[in-house]
C-alpha cells in the first residue's frame, strides 16, 4: 500500500500546466485513488462515496455519472413520500459530517410543516477548518453525487430552493458545480417537475470570500442574505426560521453526498456497514484523512472502526523519515490534541469523545516531536483571533489576549501565572459564555496542549531569582520583626478580635495535626 | 422621532459601473428572494476590473441593490478577499494555518518576503505583486500551499518561489 501510493511530488511547471488545463488541486495526484483496498471490488455497497473514482479519474459529465448508477437514488426517493425518505435517513442515523455528528434525519424532522411558502436547503461547503480538505474532493470530482444528495434531501424536507454555499477559495469546485447544475437543468433533473414528478427544486451556487465564521450555520445564513457573517441567536433554529426567515436545513457536503447510496441500498445496508470491522457502532463510511509530516498525506473512504494508528501508519504511510509522532488532532484545528497513548482509539464520534477530544471532520493532523507546542499554539490561536467575527466580547477580546500571552511566553517574556491565565481563558471562553462555538473551538487545542505539554509552557517562563539580600540588613529586620511581635502579644491580649480567633483556630488545627502524627508515630512502638 | 437612515447618496450608477457589471449584478439578484443577497457577488464582480473596490463602486452597488451604503461597506470590509485599497496585478495568498505551518510555512513565507522585497500587506513598487497571509486553503495534504489569483499550488518549497513568480508577469 505504502510504496504503491507514494505520491509523485509535482514540479511547479507541472502544477501550473495542470491548473491551465482546468485540473483541480485535488486531482494533482491522479494516480492516487482515495479508496483503501481492492480498486476493482469497490462498489456502491462497499465505498458508497468514492467508488466511482476507482473506475474513472473524474466524473465530469452527466452521462458518465448516470452510467455509474447515478440518480438511481433520486428515482427511488421520488417514488416515496417525503416523510418516508426523512424517516429512512433518521433510522439510518447518518451523523452530520461537518463536525458536530448530529443525526441528519433528526435535524430534518425539526422543520416546521409546509405552509405553501418557500423552504430552503443549504449545503455548507465553506470548509475552512485548518487541517480539513475532504469536501474539496467531493465537489471537484463528484459534483453530481452532491447534487443528487441535495435533490433527495430537498424532496424529504419539502425545500423549494437550495444554495451551495461554497468558500471563495474553492474556485474549480464552484465552476464544476455550476456547470453540473446547468447540465441537470437541461436534462430535467433540476427545476420544475423533476423527472416528470410533482417535485420542483432550484439550486444555486453562492460563493464566499474567505471568512472561517461562514461555516457556522447561522453566520452562513447571514452571509447568504448579503450581510456580515455574524452568527444569530439560537433559538429560533434555522429549521424554524432560517434563510429570509423561512424554514431552512443546513447540511455539510459529505453528509449530503451520503444520501444517494442510502436510497439505492436501504437502511439495513447502511446500518450493517460498520460490521466490516465490528468494533464501532457508528453506521456508514466516512472520508478519513491525514496531513502533516507523514509519507502519504491524503484521503480514504473507510467504514468506522479503524483506529488512528491504522490510518496514520497503514494509509498515510507512517511518519516521514526522522520524524516521531508527538501529538495529533483528530479532525481539525478546533479539536483537542491527543497523544501517542490515544493512537489505538477508534475513529468514531463516541470513541474519540471518550478519549477526551472530538472527531470533528475526522481528518487527522499529526504533530511531530520537533515541534515546540508554544509557537504551534500561537499559530493556532492567531488563526482563531483573526477569524473571530467580533460579534461578542469574550471572543473579540479574549482570543487576542490568549495570543498576547502565548506570544510573551514564546518570546521568553512570560510571567509566572501566565499559564494559569491561559487556563482561565479556556474557562471564560467556554461553551455558553460566547455567542457561537468559535471561541470554545479555539480553546480546545489550547486546553489540551496545556494538559499534555504543560512542561513546555513552563520551561519557557523564566523565573527571576530572588534579589540578593544583605545579611546584616536581614538580621536587623528579623530582630525588629521579633520585637514588634512580642510587644503585640504582651500589650494587647486577644479578646474578641477575629484575627486572634483565626490564629487560635489555626494553632489548634496545627496542634491537632501534630497530635495525630505523634499518635501514629507512637503506634509502632506500642506494638513493640 | 425622525429616523435617520444612511441610505447611499444617489449616484448615477451607469457612470461608475460598466453595463456588463450592472447586467451581471442584476443576474445575481435573480438567484435570491432579496436583492441584498447579491452584495458579496456584486463586490466580487466589480473587484475583477481593478483588483479592488473603491468608495464610488461601493456606493454604486448600494444604489443598485437599494441597501444602506454602510451595510455594503460592512460586507466589503468583513471578507478577507474583498480589497478596499489598491493591490498589485497578482495577489499572492500564503496559507499560514496549522497544516501548512507544520509542513514548512515559515521558510516559504520568509522566501516570498525576501524575493519580493516586501512584507505582508504590501505591494511591490512595480505594482506586480501584493503579498497577503490567508487562512486555511483547504489543501492540507499538499502543504505548504499558496493561492495566486485563482490558482492553488502545493506543496511549494522555498527553492521554487522564483520559478513560481515567473508565471505571473
Amino acid at each position: 500500500m505504502t510504496s504503491e501510493a507514494q505520491p509523485k511530488r509535482l514540479s511547479i511547471a507541472e502544477q501550473f500546466a495542470r491548473r491551465k488545463q482546468g485540473k483541480a488541486p485535488s486531482q494533482l495526484n491522479e494516480q492516487r485513488v482515495p479508496i483503501y483496498g481492492d480498486k476493482e471490488t469497490a462498489t456502491i455497497e462497499t465505498r458508497p462515496l468514492t467508488w466511482r473514482l476507482a473506475h474513472h479519474d473524474a466524473i465530469l459529465d452527466l452521462a458518465t455519472y448516470q452510467s455509474l448508477r447515478g440518480f438511481e437514488g433520486l428515482k427511488n426517493a421520488l417514488d416515496k413520500a417525503p416523510k418516508e425518505v426523512g424517516d429512512m435517513i433518521k433510522a439510518a442515523n447518518v451523523r452530520g459530517r461537518g463536525g458536530a455528528g448530529f443525526n441528519a434525519g433528526l435535524k430534518w424532522s425539526f422543520m416546521t410543516p409546509p405552509d405553501g411558502g418557500p423552504r430552503y436547503l443549504i449545503c455548507n461547503a465553506d470548509e475552512m477548518e485548518p487541517g480539513t480538505f475532504k469536501d474539496r474532493l467531493l465537489m471537484e470530482r463528484l459534483p453530481f453525487q452532491l447534487i443528487e444528495g441535495m435533490l433527495i434531501t430537498a424532496h424529504a424536507i419539502g425545500a423549494t430552493d437550495g444554495y451551495i454555499f461554497i468558500r471563495g477559495e474553492y474556485i474549480i469546485a464552484a465552476e464544476r458545480l455550476m456547470a453540473a447544475i446547468d447540465e441537470c437543468i437541461a436534462n430535467n433533473l433540476m427545476g420544475d417537475n423533476i423527472l416528470g414528478s410533482d417535485f420542483s427544486f432550484h439550486l444555486h451556487v453562492h460563493t464566499g470570500a474567505g471568512r472561517y465564521i461562514c461555516g457556522e450555520e447561522t453566520a452562513l445564513i447571514n452571509c447568504l442574505e448579503g450581510r456580515r457573517a455574524n452568527p444569530r441567536t439560537k433559538p429560533p433554529f434555522p429549521q424554524i426560521s432560517g434563510a429570509w426567515g423561512r424554514p431552512t436545513v443546513v447540511n455539510n457536503v459529505e453528509t449530503l453526498s451520503n444520501m444517494p447510496a442510502i436510497l439505492v441500498n436501504g437502511v439495513d445496508w447502511y446500518q450493517n456497514l460498520p460490521n466490516e470491522k465490528g468494533n464501532s457502532t457508528t453506521p456508514g463510511t466516512k472520508i478519513f484523512g491525514c496531513s502533516g509530516l507523514v509519507n502519504d498525506p491524503g484521503l480514504w473512504e473507510l467504514p468506522f472502526g479503524y483506529s488512528a494508528r491504522e490510518i496514520i501508519e497503514e494509509f498515510a504511510g507512517g511518519m516521514q523519515q526522522g520524524k516521531t509522532l508527538k501529538a495529533w488532532l483528530p479532525g481539525g484545528a478546533s479539536t483537542d490534541f491527543l497523544t501517542t497513548e490515544h493512537l489505538d482509539t477508534i475513529m468514531d464520534f463516541d470513541s474519540i469523545q471518550k478519549a477526551g477530544s472530538r472527531m470533528g471532520t475526522g481528518l487527522i493532523m499529526v504533530v511531530d516531536e520537533s515541534q515546540d507546542m508554544v509557537p504551534l499554539l500561537k499559530n493556532l490561536e492567531i488563526f482563531f483571533q483573526r477569524e473571530s467575527c467580533g460579534w461578542c466580547t469574550p471572543c473579540r477580546d479574549g482570543l487576542p489576549w490568549g495570543v498576547k500571552l502565548l506570544t510573551a511566553i514564546d518570546d521568553g517574556e512570560g510571567q509566572v501565572g501566565d499559564i494559569e491565565k491561559l487556563e482561565g481563558l479556556t474557562r471564560d471562553l467556554w461553551i455558553g459564555k460566547t455567542f457561537c462555538a468559535h471561541a470554545p473551538g479555539a480553546m480546545e487545542p489550547l486546553m489540551s496542549a496545556i494538559k499534555y505539554f504543560r512542561h513546555e509552557f513552563e520551561s519557557k517562563i523564566v523565573v527571576e531569582p530572588a534579589p540578593e539580600v544583605d545579611e546584616q540588613t536581614s538580621q536587623w529586620a528579623e530582630s525588629e520583626i521579633q520585637k514588634v511581635m512580642s510587644t503585640m502579644s504582651k500589650g494587647k491580649p486577644a479578646t474578641s478580635s477575629k484575627a486572634s480567633t483565626e490564629t487560635n483556630n489555626h494553632s489548634d488545627a496545627k496542634a491537632g495535626s501534630e497530635g495525630e502524627s505523634n499518635d501514629s508515630a507512637s503506634k509502632p512502638s506500642d506494638v513493640k | 422621532m425622525k429616523i435617520v437612515t444612511d441610505k447611499a447618496p444617489t449616484v448615477d450608477v451607469a457612470t461608475i459601473l460598466t453595463a456588463q457589471e450592472i447586467e451581471g449584478i442584476k443576474e445575481y439578484i435573480q438567484h435570491y428572494p432579496h436583492a441584498r443577497a447579491a452584495s458579496l457577488d456584486a463586490l466580487k464582480l466589480v473587484q475583477k476590473r481593478n483588483g479592488w473596490v473603491d468608495d464610488a463602486q461601493v456606493n454604486a452597488i448600494a444604489n443598485l441593490l437599494d441597501v444602506p451604503v454602510t451595510d455594503i461597506e460592512g460586507v466589503a470590509t468583513f471578507f478577507n478577499r474583498i480589497y478596499r485599497s489598491p493591490v498589485g496585478r497578482h495577489v499572492i495568498l500564503v496559507c499560514d494555518s496549522i497544516a501548512c505551518y507544520l509542513t514548512g510555512y515559515e521558510a516559504l513565507s520568509a522566501k516570498f518576503k525576501e524575493q519580493l522585497g516586501i512584507d505582508y500587506g504590501q505591494t511591490t513598487p512595480d505594482g506586480r505583486f501584493t503579498l497577503l497571509p490567508i487562512c486555511c486553503l483547504g489543501n492540507c495534504d499538499k502543504g505548504p500551499s499558496v493561492l495566486i489569483d485563482e490558482d492553488t499550488f502545493g506543496p511549494v518549497s522555498p527553492e521554487e518561489v522564483a520559478e513560481l513568480l515567473e508565471y505571473y508577469p
